[in-house]
C-alpha cells in the first residue's frame, strides 16, 4: 500500500461513498468493473479541479464525485436497475432456515430418551389395563347345554332365561354393563345410511315423509311413514336384562342406572321428540306413523318416563350409533354402586334372534380405568416402541462408533 | 353459398392460386368477371380463446389431459350408479382443479387479448378516397396505402412505394424481429418512388403480384406493373422492397407502403409457431406411475368385488328392496365394480397436476429472480420460456455448445493478415508487417491499399445517420470524431473499423455510391451491383467503378469458398497463412478482387437483371449467375479476426466435466479454429489424445478410419481422447456407421464438430438423444443457427448475444452468458429435480396411506363398500389438509446449499438418471405408503378394542360415563393418524424450514382440527346425514385416543428415520456429507463423521455424543475438504490445470 496523501484519502472517501451507492440493496460489495467506471467519472472531475486551491480541493472532490455518483446512479436505475432482480432473501432463496439433519449426533439421544418416556407410559398404561376387571358371559344359546337353549328355539316373546356368575373381588363402582353383538354388521353400508336423522331430530315434515334412503323401511304396506324409519332402527336390540345378586338363596335386585349412557350431545341436540305446537303428549305427536316392522311397541311407548320415550330413549340412541366393526359392545347399564363378591344372575329376555347369521350375544360387566376399559393394547403398543426405540439405539451407537473408526482410518 | 360455408367450416379449402394479385389503393379494374380474392383482415390474433369460446374450448382442452379425464368418468359413474360417496366428494376437487387451471389460462389469455388490442387499436393514416384518414390498425386491408412515420413500427407487411429521400430509401431495424439491430436500406422502385405526395400516390394505378404469405422472412418474390400510358412498366420486388411488420422506421421522415400481407398473413404472425411439447423425464415417470396406480385401483376393486360375491350373504336385519332382489347378478356385479372403483379413486391423486403445474409455474420466477444469472453489463436477467422442464436441468448427461457467441463473446478484434503472401500484425491502429521491429513509417504497397480497400468496400455496415450521429456525441464523452458503425456482422464491423483505424475511411454510403477516405483523401466509388452474402455459396461481392473509371469486383468470404475461385496472387502461402491464423483461435476472412472491362460488365448486368426479374426459378438463376461472375479471382490476401473467449468459459467446462456432463462443443467454423478454441476453453486438453475423423471424402475410406479410431481407443483406455469431427466426415459416418459412431463418441471425454450447418447439429443432437441410452441433452447457442439444435435438444438455452434473439425466442431458458450454466443445472437444476420428483413420490404416497385404510375396511363390512371417512374428508384431503405443505416443500427445499451445490459438480451426478424416480425409490415409497396404512389401520383397530373401551375418560370430560365409539369415531380416529403421519413424514424429508414451511405445516394440522371442531359442532342444515356431529369432540376427550395417535404415529415414522440415520453414518451420499459442509446456527452441535482431526481416539465419539448431550460441544466449522476422495471443487484455475496434467503422457497434441 503506497503511503496515504489527501488524494488518496479523497480516492478512498469516495470509494466508500461508491461502495455504499453501489450495494444500496444491501447485496454483494460493488464488483470492481462497476466502481471503476465510477472513479474514472470522478478522477475526470478530479483532474479539472486540481488547480483549485487545496483547502477547496477535498470538498470540491467530494462534493463532484458525489454528485457524479448521484447522477450515475439516476442514470442506472432507470436503465440497468429497471431489469435487475431483487436482491432480497425471498428471491434469492436464501431465506433464514433450521437445517435439521437426521444424525446419529442428536437422533440417538432422542431414541434412548423416547425409548425412557414410551416404557414408562407403556408400564403405566398396561397394570392400568390389567386392574380392570371384565365378565362376560355368552347367552347365545346355540350350544344345547346353554342355558338359554330353548329361546332359540321358539318365537315366543321375552323368552326368560338365567345366567349366573359369581364376582371374586369387589368390582368398585361405576360398574359397566354391556350387551355385545357378534358378527353384526352394523358397518354395512346400505344398513348404515338407512336412517333419517333429520326425522330423529324430530322434525315433523320428515316424520311424515321420510328420507328415500330408508328405503325399504319407509313406509308400511299401506304407505304410512314408519317413526323411525330406516334398518337401523328397525333392527333394534331388544333384549332386556334384570341382575340379581344371590345371597344365600335369597335374591335381591341390582339397581341399574340407565341414565346418560348415550353421548350427552346425542340425548340433548341430535335426537329430539316431534312436538306439536298445542303442546300435546308424544303419542299424538306420532299420529299417522307406524312403528317399525320388528318392534314389538311403537316408539312413544319405549319407556313410561317421557325423558327416556321417542326419540330419546337412550338405549334407541346407543342403537343408532352404529358401530365400527362386525364385533361390538353397546352401553346397557350402569351399576353406580359397583358389585360385591358373591353370586349374581342375569334374567334375560331373549327376543333378539341371531342365530340367523351365525351372530352371538353377550352380556358383560367391566370396570373403567381412567384410561378406559380393558385393552391390554395401548400399554403393549407403548413398552413395544419404547424398547425398540432403546434396542435399535444401543445397535445405532455401536455402528457410529465403528464407522465413525473406519473413517479416521480412511483418512489416515 | 354451400361452397362458402364449407370453405369457412375448413372442409374445402379455398382455392388457392400460387400467388396473390393486390391492386394498389384497391383501384380493382372495371370489367365483369373479376374475382376478388379473400383476405384476411388486419387484427392480430395471439389469443387462444374468446369470451364465447373461452369455457367449452378450455374445458374441451383441459379434459383431454387424461387424468382430468379419468376424473371426469368417475364423477359421472358416480352420478349414475348408486356408490358409496356422494359425486360431490369428487366433483368438488375436479371443478376445483379445473377452476384453477381455467382461471390460470384465462389470466393468460387475457393478457395476449390486451397486447392483442393494444397492437390492433394502434392508430395508422391510410389514404382512402383520395386523403389521409386515420384508422385503426386492424382496419387496414391489403391494398391501402399506409402512411409510416419515424420510428413507427410498421402495422402490416407492406411494399415500400415512396419516402421522403430523394433516392427512394429508408432505413428500418429489425431488432424486435430478428434480433438484428443494425440499420437495414429498403428501396422503393424507382418508378414509384418519386410519387410523394398523398395526392400524387392516390393516382397511382399499380398491380403487384406477390406469392401467397410463407414463414421465411428473408425471401419475398413478387413483381409490380405500374400502368402508365402509354405502356405498362413492370418491376421486381424482392425482400429489399418489402417492410415487415413489426420492424420500426428509422432515419426516415415518413414513408407510404401498400399493405401486401395483413393480419395473420403477416410474416411475423406466419413465425408465432406453437412449439412442440417436450416433456420431461419426471412428467414421463409420473405417467408411469400413474399407470400402475390405476392398476393397482383396478386390481383392489377386482379383488373387492370377487370377495364380496365369494362371502355373499344380506344380513336379515339388512333387507334388500324387491328392485335390487331382482336385478341380475352379472349388473349387480358391475356396478359393485364400479362402486369400489369409486370407493378407490382417490388413490390417484387428483391435485396432482394442478400441484406440479403450480410448482412449476411459481419455481420458475426463482429463476428468473436469481441475480447470479443476472448479467450486470448488460442488465439482462435469465429467462423461463417454458417451465415445463425445470426438473430437466438436473439431469442433464450431454451437452451441446455452439462456439462463436456461446464460448466466446462474439466481439471480434482484428489482429492479424496476411496481404500477397505476407503477414502482418494489426497493433495500435497500425499494420506492422512480421519481422520489421522498428515502428517506421512506410508508405502501403498497392497490395495493401487493394486489401484494404476490399475491406471497406466489400461488406453490409451501415454508418448512423450523420444528424443523429452528431446529436449524441454531443453528449458523448468517449470519442467525438468517431463515426458508429452497424453491421449484421460483427466480423465486418471490426474489419471496417481497423481499416478506418489504418487509414482507409469507410464513409458513407448511399444507393449507388460509397464513400472512402483514403489516408485523408475523399473518395466517390460508384457502386454497381451488391452480390448478397449467401450461406451456400458462403461469400459476398460488390462491383464498384473507381473514381478512375476502372470496374472492379471485389469478393470477401470463407476461405473454403475464396481459395479454389483464386487463379492468380500468393494462393500457396496464403492458404498455409490461413491455416497458421486458424490455429491461434483467429476467425479468417478471404479478400479477392478481379477487374472487369466494360464489355464484360455490361453483360454480366444484363444477365443479373435478367436472373432477379425472373418469376420463377429466381434464387437458382441468381445463383447461377454470381457464380458466373465469381470466378477466376485474383486473391488479395487474409484476414484474422480475434474472438475472445467468454468470462469463467473454461472454469465452467471443467465443471461440467467434474459433473459427469459431456461437453460437446458444435461449431460452424474452421477445423483450425475450433480446435484453439477448444483447447483454449479447456474443452480439450493438453494431455487429451485428440483423434480425427476429417476430410473423410468416401464411405469406405470413412468406416477404415472409424474402425481404427475404434481399436485405439480400446486399446488405450487409460489416456482421455477426444474427437474431432468435421460436418463433411460426420454426414458420412452417420449415413452407414452410426452405431460405430456413437460407441467412439461414448469413449471420448470431448468431442469437437466443426464445419456444421445447422441442420447437422441438429441431427447430431437427435443421433445422441435417441440413442438406446436416450440420454438427456442440453442444446445452447446464440446464434439463428443454433435454433434447430435447440429445438431438438431436451432443453434448449439461448444465449442472449449479438446475434439476435432467435435461438433466445425458440429457446426453454435463456442466458446471458455461458457461465451461468453452472449455477443454472449445478443449483437449480438439482435443486428443482430434488424438488418435483419428492414431490410426486410423496403425493402417490399420501395417497396410498389414504385410500388403503378404506380396502382395508372393507374387509370388516362385508365388502358393502362403506367409506370409513366422511365425504368431507375424502374431499378436502387433497385439496385442503395436504395440498400446502407439499407445494411450499416443493419451492423452497434445499437438500444441499446452494454454493455448495455450484462448488461440488460431482453431487450432481448422485441424482442423475432420474435418480429419485427410480423404480427401487418408487417401490419404497409406495411400500412405506401400504405399510403406514396398514399400522393406521390395524393400530387403530386394536386401540378401538370392542367398542366400548376406547372411550370413556372420566377423567377429562369429569363425567363417569363409558361411553361406545362407533363407525365415524374410528374412522375419525384412522383419518388423524394418518393426517398427521403424512404431514410429519413431509417435515422428515424436509431439509430447509423457513418460516414458510413451518406456517403451512403447523398451519395445516391446526386447520384440520379446526376445521374438523367446526364442521362437528352444529348439526349442518343442508347436510342429509349428521354423522359426523360432535364425534370429534368425543375422541379427543378420550386419553387413549390421544396416546393411541401418539404411538400409531411413532410407529410409523421411527422405522423411516431409523433407515435414514443408518444409511447416512453407514454409507453417507455425497448430498449428505456435504450438508454437513457449513453447518450453520440451527445445528452447530453436530459434524460430520468424515471431519475428524487425526489423532482421535475410538472412545472420543462417545465423549462426544456425551458431550452433546450436555451441551457443552462448541460448533464446529468445517471450511476444509473433508475427503481426499472427491476433491473439492474451486474456481482457481491452476488447480484444474494441475490436476489435469496428471495422466500427462507424451500423446500427441494437435
Amino acid at each position: 500500500m503506497p503511503p496515504v496523501s489527501v488524494g488518496d484519502w479523497c480516492l478512498t472517501t469516495s470509494i466508500i461513498l461508491i461502495d455504499r451507492y453501489l450495494s444500496r440493496g444491501g447485496g454483494k460489495p460493488a464488483s470492481s468493473v462497476e466502481r471503476s467506471q465510477v472513479v474514472t467519472q470522478g478522477l475526470r472531475h478530479y483532474v479539472k479541479t486540481r488547480d483549485q486551491r487545496t483547502i477547496g480541493r477535498r470538498v470540491c472532490f467530494l462534493s463532484v464525485s458525489s454528485k457524479t455518483v448521484l447522477e450515475m446512479s439516476r442514470q442506472r436505475d432507470q436503465a440497468v436497475l429497471k431489469n435487475k432482480p431483487d436482491n432480497t432473501a425471498f428471491t434469492q432463496q436464501r431465506l433464514p432456515a433450521w437445517q435439521p439433519f437426521l444424525s446419529a449426533g442428536y437422533v440417538l439421544p432422542t431414541f434412548f430418551l423416547l425409548g425412557l418416556v414410551f416404557i414408562a407410559i407403556g408400564l403405566g398404561l398396561y397394570f392400568t389395563s390389567n386392574n380392570v376387571i371384565e365378565i362376560e358371559l355368552e347367552y347365545t344359546g346355540r350350544s344345547p347345554n346353554s342355558s338359554c337353549h330353548h329361546c332359540t328355539k321358539n318365537d315366543t316373546k321375552d323368552c326368560k332365561c338365567n345366567i349366573e356368575f359369581k364376582v371374586d373381588k369387589t368390582l368398585p363402582g361405576p360398574v359397566f354393563m354391556y350387551y355385545e353383538l357378534v358378527n353384526f354388521y352394523q358397518n354395512h353400508r346400505k344398513y348404515g345410511v338407512s336412517r333419517d336423522d333429520d326425522q330423529l331430530n324430530g322434525d315433523l315434515k320428515y316424520l311424515k315423509e321420510p328420507s328415500e334412503y330408508c328405503f325399504p323401511f319407509r313406509q308400511d304396506g299401506q304407505n304410512r311413514p314408519i317413526a323411525p324409519c330406516g334398518a337401523i332402527a328397525n333392527s333394534m336390540f331388544n333384549d332386556s336384562f334384570v341382575l340379581y345378586k344371590v345371597n344365600n338363596s335369597e335374591i335381591s335386585k341390582v339397581p341399574l342406572n340407565s341414565k346418560g349412557i348415550s353421548w350427552w350431545t346425542d340425548y340433548n341436540v341430535k335426537f329430539n321428540n316431534p312436538k306439536l305446537d298445542n303442546g300435546t303428549d308424544l303419542k299424538q305427536a306420532f299420529e299417522g306413523t307406524v312403528k317399525p316392522h320388528n318392534w314389538p311397541r311403537p316408539a312413544y311407548e319405549l319407556d313410561t318416563n317421557p325423558e327416556n320415550n321417542g326419540f330419546i330413549n337412550e338405549d334407541f340412541i346407543v342403537w343408532m350409533r352404529t358401530a365400527a366393526l362386525p364385533t361390538f359392545r353397546k352401553l346397557y347399564r350402569r351399576i353406580d354402586d359397583g358389585l360385591q363378591p358373591g353370586k349374581y344372575l342375569v334374567e334375560i329376555s331373549y327376543n333378539y334372534p341371531v342365530l340367523s347369521f351365525n351372530g352371538q350375544k353377550r352380556v358383560t360387566f367391566s370396570t373403567i380405568s381412567w384410561m378406559g376399559g380393558r385393552n391390554p393394547f395401548l400399554g403393549i403398543a407403548y413398552l413395544v416402541c419404547g424398547s425398540v426405540s432403546i434396542v435399535t439405539g444401543i445397535i445405532m451407537l455401536i455402528v457410529y462408533i465403528k464407522y465413525q473408526g473406519q473413517n479416521i482410518r480412511k483418512v489416515e | 353459398m354451400i361452397r362458402w360455408i364449407r370453405q369457412q367450416l375448413g372442409f374445402d379449402p379455398p382455392h388457392q392460386s400460387p400467388t396473390r394479385t393486390i391492386y394498389v389503393s384497391n383501384h380493382f379494374p372495371q370489367y365483369e368477371n373479376f374475382v376478388h380474392q379473400k383476405f384476411p383482415d388486419n387484427r392480430m390474433i395471439s389469443s387462444k380463446y374468446t369470451v364465447w369460446n373461452f369455457i367449452p374450448k378450455n374445458l374441451f382442452e383441459q379434459f383431454r389431459r387424461i387424468a382430468n379425464f379419468y376424473f371426469l368418468v368417475i364423477f359421472l359413474v358416480q352420478l349414475m350408479i348408486d356408490t358409496p360417496t356422494s359425486p360431490y366428494t369428487s366433483g368438488l376437487p375436479l371443478f376445483f382443479v379445473i377452476t384453477v387451471t381455467a382461471i390460470k389460462q384465462g389470466y393468460e389469455d387475457w393478457l395476449r387479448h390486451k397486447a392483442d388490442n393494444e397492437v390492433n387499436n394502434t392508430p395508422v393514416y391510410v389514404i382512402r378516397s383520395g386523403g389521409l384518414v386515420q384508422t385503426r390498425s386492424q382496419n387496414i386491408r391489403v391494398g391501402d396505402i399506409v402512411r409510416i412515420e419515424k420510428d413507427q413500427t410498421f402495422p402490416t407487411d407492406l411494399v415500400l412505394l415512396s419516402t421522403d429521400r430523394e433516392d427512394g430509401t429508408c432505413y428500418v431495424t429489425t431488432a424486435s424481429l430478428d434480433g438484428e439491430t443494425n440499420l437495414k436500406t429498403h428501396h422503393a422502385v424507382p418508378e414509384i418512388a418519386k410519387l410523394r405526395t398523398v395526392s400524387q400516390l392516390h393516382t397511382l394505378r399499380a398491380v403487384i403480384t406477390c406469392h401467397q404469405p410463407e414463414p421465411d422472412l428473408y425471401r419475398f418474390v413478387g413483381q409490380i406493373r405500374i400502368q402508365q400510358n402509354p405502356n405498362n412498366i413492370v418491376r421486381p420486388l424482392g425482400p429489399e422492397n418489402l417492410l415487415l411488420r413489426g420492424a420500426s422506421l428509422k432515419n426516415t421522415n415518413e414513408v407510404y407502403g401498400v399493405a401486401v400481407y395483413t393480419g395473420m398473413d403477416a410474416k411475423i404472425a406466419l413465425n408465432y409457431k406453437s412449439k412442440s411439447q417436450k416433456r420431461s423425464s419426471v412428467e414421463k415417470s409420473m405417467n408411469t406411475f400413474l399407470i400402475v396406480f390405476l392398476e393397482i385401483l383396478v386390481i383392489e376393486a377386482v379383488i373387492s368385488t370377487i370377495l364380496k360375491y365369494a362371502w355373499w350373504y344380506e344380513p336379515s336385519y339388512n333387507e334388500r328392496t324387491t328392485q335390487e332382489k331382482n336385478s341380475s347378478r352379472i349388473l349387480t356385479g358391475i356396478s359393485d365394480f364400479l362402486a369400489f372403483l369409486v370407493l378407490y379413486n382417490y388413490i390417484i391423486p387428483i391435485s396432482l397436476y394442478v400441484t406440479v403445474e403450480m410448482q412449476k409455474f411459481l419455481g420458475s420466477f426463482f429463476i428468473v429472480w436469481d441475480l447470479d444469472l443476472y448479467h450486470d453489463a448488460t442488465g439482462q436477467r435469465a429467462q423461463v420460456n417454458t417451465s415445463d422442464l425445470n426438473e430437466e436441468l438436473g439431469q442433464v448427461e450431454y451437452v451441446f455448445t455452439d462456439k462463436t457467441g456461446t464460448l466466446t463473446e462474439n466481439e471480434m478484434k482484428f489482429r492479424e493478415c496476411s496481404i500477397n503472401g505476407i503477414k502482418y500484425k494489426y497493433i495500435n491502429g497500425n499494420l506492422v508487417r512480421e519481422g520489421v521491429t522498428d515502428g517506421e513509417k512506410y508508405t502501403f504497397t498497392d497490395e495493401e491499399k487493394m486489401f484494404l480497400k476490399a475491406i471497406s468496400l466489400c461488406h453490409t455496415v451501415h454508418i448512423n445517420d450523420q444528424e443523429e450521429t452528431r446529436r449524441s456525441n454531443l453528449n458523448s464523452v468517449v470519442d467525438s470524431s468517431s463515426v458508429q458503425y452497424y453491421a449484421a456482422s460483427p466480423d465486418e464491423k471490426a474489419l471496417v473499423e481497423a481499416a478506418r483505424k489504418i487509414g482507409i475511411t469507410f464513409a458513407g454510403s448511399s444507393e449507388k455510391n460509397i464513400l472512402l477516405n483514403e489516408f485523408g483523401k475523399e473518395q466517390r466509388y460508384k457502386l454497381l451491383d451488391i452480390l448478397e452474402f449467401d450461406a451456400n455459396r458462403r461469400r459476398m461481392s460488390v462491383i464498384v467503378e473507381t473514381p478512375e473509371g476502372k470496374k472492379i469486383l471485389f469478393t470477401k468470404g470463407a476461405e473454403s469458398s475464396i481459395l479454389p475461385l483464386a487463379k492468380t496472387g500468393e494462393i500457396r502461402t496464403t492458404s498455409v497463412h490461413v491455416d497458421e491464423l486458424a490455429m491461434k483461435g483467429l476467425r479468417t476472412l478471404c479478400m479477392a478482387c478481379k477487374y472487369l472491362t466494360k464489355k464484360e460488365y455490361e453483360e454480366l448486368a444484363s444477365q443479373l437483371l435478367a436472373a432477379r426479374t425472373s418469376l420463377q426459378h429466381r434464387e437458382e438463376e441468381i445463383a447461377n449467375v454470381f457464380n458466373l461472375i465469381e470466378r477466376d479471382l485474383h486473391l488479395l490476401g487474409v484476414s484474422g479476426v480475434e474472438d475472445k473467449l467468454q468470462d469463467k468459459v473454461p472454469e465452467t467446462i471443467e465443471a461440467l466435466k467434474l459433473a459427469g456432463i459431456k461437453v460437446w462443443v458444435l461449431t460452424g467454423d474452421k477445423l483450425e479454429t475450433a480446435i484453439s478454441v477448444s483447447l483454449s476453453s479447456g474443452h480439450f486438453h493438453r494431455a487429451m489424445n485428440i483423434l480425427e475423423l476429417t476430410n473423410q471424402k468416401s464411405d469406405t475410406e470413412c468406416a477404415a478410419q472409424l474402425q481404427r479410431l475404434d481399436t485405439r481407443i480400446k486399446h488405450d483406455h487409460v489416456i482421455q481422447h477426444g474427437l474431432v469431427v468435421d460436418g463433411t466426415s460426420l454426414s458420412l459416418a452417420l449415413r452407414g456407421h452410426e452405431e460405430l459412431f456413437i460407441e467412439i463418441c461414448k469413449n471420448c471425454s470431448a468431442v469437437l464438430c466443426c464445419r456444421m450447418a445447422p441442420l447437422q447439429k441438429a441431427k447430431v443432437v437427435r443421433l445422441l438423444k435417441t440413442s438406446p441410452a436416450k440420454p438427456i441433452t442440453l442444446a445452447i447457442g446464440d446464434g439463428a443457427n443454433d435454433v434447430s439444435m435447440i429445438m431438438e435438444a431436451n432443453i434448449g438455452i439461448g444465449i442472449m448475444g449479438k446475434e439476435g434473439r432467435q435461438a433466445v425466442r425458440n429457446s426453454d431458458y435463456a442466458i446471458a452468458r455461458f457461465k451461468f450454466l453452472a449455477k443454472l443445472l449445478f443449483v437449480h437444476g438439482h435443486l428443482y429435480y430434488v424438488r418435483i420428483s419428492h414431490l410426486v413420490q410423496y403425493f402417490f404416497y399420501k395417497n396410498v396411506c389414504f385410500i388403503t385404510p378404506q380396502f382395508l375396511y372393507q374387509f370388516f363390512c362385508l365388502f358393502s363398500q362403506q367409506t370409513l371417512y366422511d365425504g368431507a374428508y375424502l374431499t378436502l384431503y387433497n385439496i385442503c389438509f395436504t395440498s400446502l405443505p407439499i407445494l411450499m416443500y416443493s419451492l423452497f427445499e434445499q437438500d444441499v446449499q446452494p454454493h455448495i451445490l455450484q462448488n461440488k459438480p460431482s453431487l450432481y451426478k448422485e441424482i442423475s438418471r432420474n435418480e429419485v424416480l427410480s423404480l427401487k425409490r418408487f417401490l419404497y415409497w409406495t411400500l412405506l405408503g401400504f405399510c403406514h396404512a396398514f399400522i393406521f389401520f390395524f393400530g387403530s383397530y386394536l386401540l378401538r378394542g370392542d367398542d366400548a373401551s376406547m372411550m370413556g375418560n372420566g377423567q377429562i370430560l369429569k363425567s363417569n360415563r363409558q361411553l361406545m365409539s362407533g363407525n365415524w369415531t374410528f374412522g375419525f380416529l384412522v383419518f388423524t393418524v394418518m393426517f398427521i403421519t403424512v404431514t410429519l413424514k413431509l417435515g422428515i424429508e424436509t431439509h430447509y424450514w423457513t418460516w414458510i414451511n413451518h406456517f403451512v405445516m403447523w398451519g395445516s394440522i391446526i386447520f384440520y382440527f379446526g376445521f374438523s371442531l367446526l364442521y362437528g359442532a352444529i348439526i349442518w342444515p343442508f347436510l342429509q346425514s349428521q354423522d359426523m356431529y360432535c364425534v370429534f369432540v368425543h375422541m379427543l376427550s378420550s386419553g387413549s385416543a390421544w396416546l393411541g395417535i401418539i404411538v400409531i404415529v411413532v410407529a410409523c415414522l421411527f422405522p423411516d428415520v431409523l433407515r435414514k440415520v443408518f444409511w447416512r453414518h453407514a454409507r453417507p451420499t455425497l448430498a449428505q456429507r456435504s450438508q454437513l459442509m457449513e453447518p450453520n446456527s440451527g445445528i452447530t452441535c453436530m459434524e460430520s463423521i468424515c471431519c475428524y482431526s487425526r489423532g482421535e481416539t475410538v472412545c472420543s465419539p462417545l465423549r462426544r455424543i456425551l458431550d452433546q448431550i450436555m451441551g457443552r460441544c462448541k460448533p464446529l466449522r468445517v471450511n476444509r475438504c473433508w475427503s481426499d476422495l472427491d476433491p473439492c471443487y474451486t474456481n482457481d484455475r491452476s488447480i484444474l490445470t494441475l490436476s489435469s496434467m496428471d495422466g500427462s503422457s507424451n500423446a500427441s497434441v494437435v
